[in-house]
């Protein structure tokens, strides 16, 4: 791998620039692995990457039947915060969190990870409880989060809008400070740069079309659409996809795939220094250093796959954006998209074994899944490696379902639904 | 947006409507009979098809009446729309993306 340095681009700027290599190489599938991830996205290239880096495997393929970070690791609006509700989730989360913070160094890969602070807008007196309640929790956690009077969130974010005269004022504000973005298409090239390093085949254009299982109905193989893979590892990273994968080996998942949509405007020059999320009116908005503003929404209100949604849902979306920040109604909006993102009865993500042998799932992240990437891919590696899941993500089973152990951020989450 | 046929009204804009999710879904007839597992399967397994899927939608800025339609969640197109209580229609199978 040709490391990143000053030096190394002082260097190709003798020779014009033409003595870099490809980041990662094409290679042709191999008969056989030792782990199988099905999904090159973010969750699953870190995954392979922790499986080579800390668990001593070195034979490992990624299927991607596309092309790596063209699902949802290319499609959300790249905001990471860890400032859930209840213990489980602020461990889950604030796991992956710490490892953002190293992670350009980790990957020798500018991942382009800004703490600029995510800002949740409170709107009702109920708001402010519920935010206040989080707060507390948070802080109990050790997970940095503050509350900000409207005055405060102005000073904070000076684009905002803290009259009264709008249909929701802003009451004031939960700030984690720790939160911000990253670039997003970066986290992906950056893991797969880093795993091809370590001799992980990545196989994009790749489609798995079947899992191979014995008489004991463990895992001994996958069809794909480039020909049979045997391996005794399978971990499924497959976001909206999951539950047609995991029905190719009978698993039946909670779990029901919306679109969900983003924004991005034309670019312009700094003006936006934050993040800002509102749950109440369904909106959430940071400016990328390319200079467009991202803008989020809620899902659409019904299960689909085709990667986009009704226009009426970036409309309403855009109402409330302009309330809160006038100064935008005159911008223009210059492509919108979709992805299909898989979501849970209790919102909570499912990561960990099921019940087949040798097949582990990652899954169920809904609309907030690129936060947790590097966590998430530590955790199904771990998982993975050890067949026993990590401390962590222990309590994110698909069992919690039959047990009535949800961890049920849907009711009280810090999450935009 | 979805132009969804509400067998009462017609055909009319998805903002008229909410979703009701997987159609079907029969409650059980005695629930303290059931294992944890069945439980479990009525109240959060869902069928979550790349294809052909029944679900509810509610006319509720309309005739505020439940039905069914069976869409493909491939390209959603609307293959047919029936009401509550009958069963799902047997061509409802496959659809032409449009």
């Amino acid at each position: 791998m040709q490391t990143f340095s000053a030096i190394s681009l002082f260097r190709q700027g003798l020779v014009g620039q033409r003595g870099w290599s490809p980041q990662w190489r094409s290679p042709e599938p191999k008969a056989e692995y030792d782990a199988v991830i099905i999904g090159g996205g973010g969750h699953g290239l870190a995954a392979a990457y922790y499986l080579a880096k800390q668990h001593g495997l070195r034979n490992i393929a990624v299927l991607e039947k596309g092309w790596i970070g063209g699902g949802n690791t290319g499609r959300n609006t790249t905001i990471i915060r860890s400032n859930y509700l209840f213990d489980e989730s602020a461990a889950l989360y604030d796991h992956a969190l710490k490892l953002w913070e190293g992670l350009s160094q980790t990957l020798n890969y500018n991942v382009m990870f800004s703490q600029r602070g995510v800002l949740m807008l409170a709107h009702t007196v109920h708001d402010v409880q519920v935010f206040q309640r989080h707060i507390h929790a948070n802080r109990a956690n050790g997970v940095d989060n503050e509350w900000l009077t409207a005055e405060a969130a102005k000073a904070f974010c000076p684009p905002l809008n803290i009259t009264s005269n709008i249909r929701y004022p802003v009451l004031g504000g939960a700030l984690q400070r720790r939160g911000g973005t990253a670039r997003h298409d970066a986290v992906a090239w950056g893991y797969a740069r880093a795993a091809d390093a370590l001799g992980v085949d990545i196989l994009q254009n790749c489609e798995v079309t079947g899992i191979e299982r014995d008489a004991a109905g463990a895992v001994v193989g996958v069809e794909t659409s480039r020909g049979r893979i045997r391996t005794r590892k399978v971990g499924v990273s497959a976001a909206g996809h999951t539950s047609v994968v995991l029905g190719m080996a009978g698993v039946r998942l909670p779990l029901e795939s919306y679109p969900l949509q983003a924004l991005v405007s034309e670019p312009v020059k700094p003006v936006f220094p934050c993040v800002v999320m509102s749950n109440t009116i369904h909106a959430y908005i940071s400016q990328s250093d390319k200079g467009e503003l991202v803008i989020g929404a809620g899902t659409d209100i019904y299960t689909s796959y085709t990667q986009r949604g009704g226009l009426h849902i970036n409309t309403h979306t855009l109402d409330a954006i302009c309330e809160l920040f006038p100064r935008f109604r005159r911008l223009r909006m210059l492509r919108n998209w979709g992805g299909i993102v898989d979501v849970t009865p209790d919102r909570s993500p499912i990561l960990g074994k099921t019940p087949v042998a040798g097949l582990y799932v990652n899954c169920g992240w809904g609309t907030g899944g690129f936060k947790a990437t590097p966590g998430a891919g530590h955790l199904l590696a771990w998982t993975m490696a050890k067949d026993e899941p990590h401390p962590i993500n222990a309590p994110f089973t698909i069992e919690r379902f039959r047990d009535g152990y949800l961890i049920d951020e849907a009711a009280a989450a810090a999450v935009a639904h | 947006m979805l132009l969804i046929p509400c067998p009462y009204c017609g055909e009319r804009p998805e903002l008229e409507f909410v979703y009701g999710g997987q159609a079907h879904i029969a409650r059980p007839a005695d629930a303290g009979a059931l294992s944890d597992e069945e439980w479990a399967e009525y109240l959060y397994m869902r069928d979550n098809p790349k294809g052909p899927h029944a679900e509810r939608w509610r006319h509720t800025h309309g005739c505020g009446r439940f039905f069914n339609v069976v869409r493909d969640t491939a390209n959603d197109t609307i293959l047919a729309a029936y009401l509550s209580g009958q069963p799902r229609p047997p061509k409802s199978t496959g659809g032409a993306p449009r």
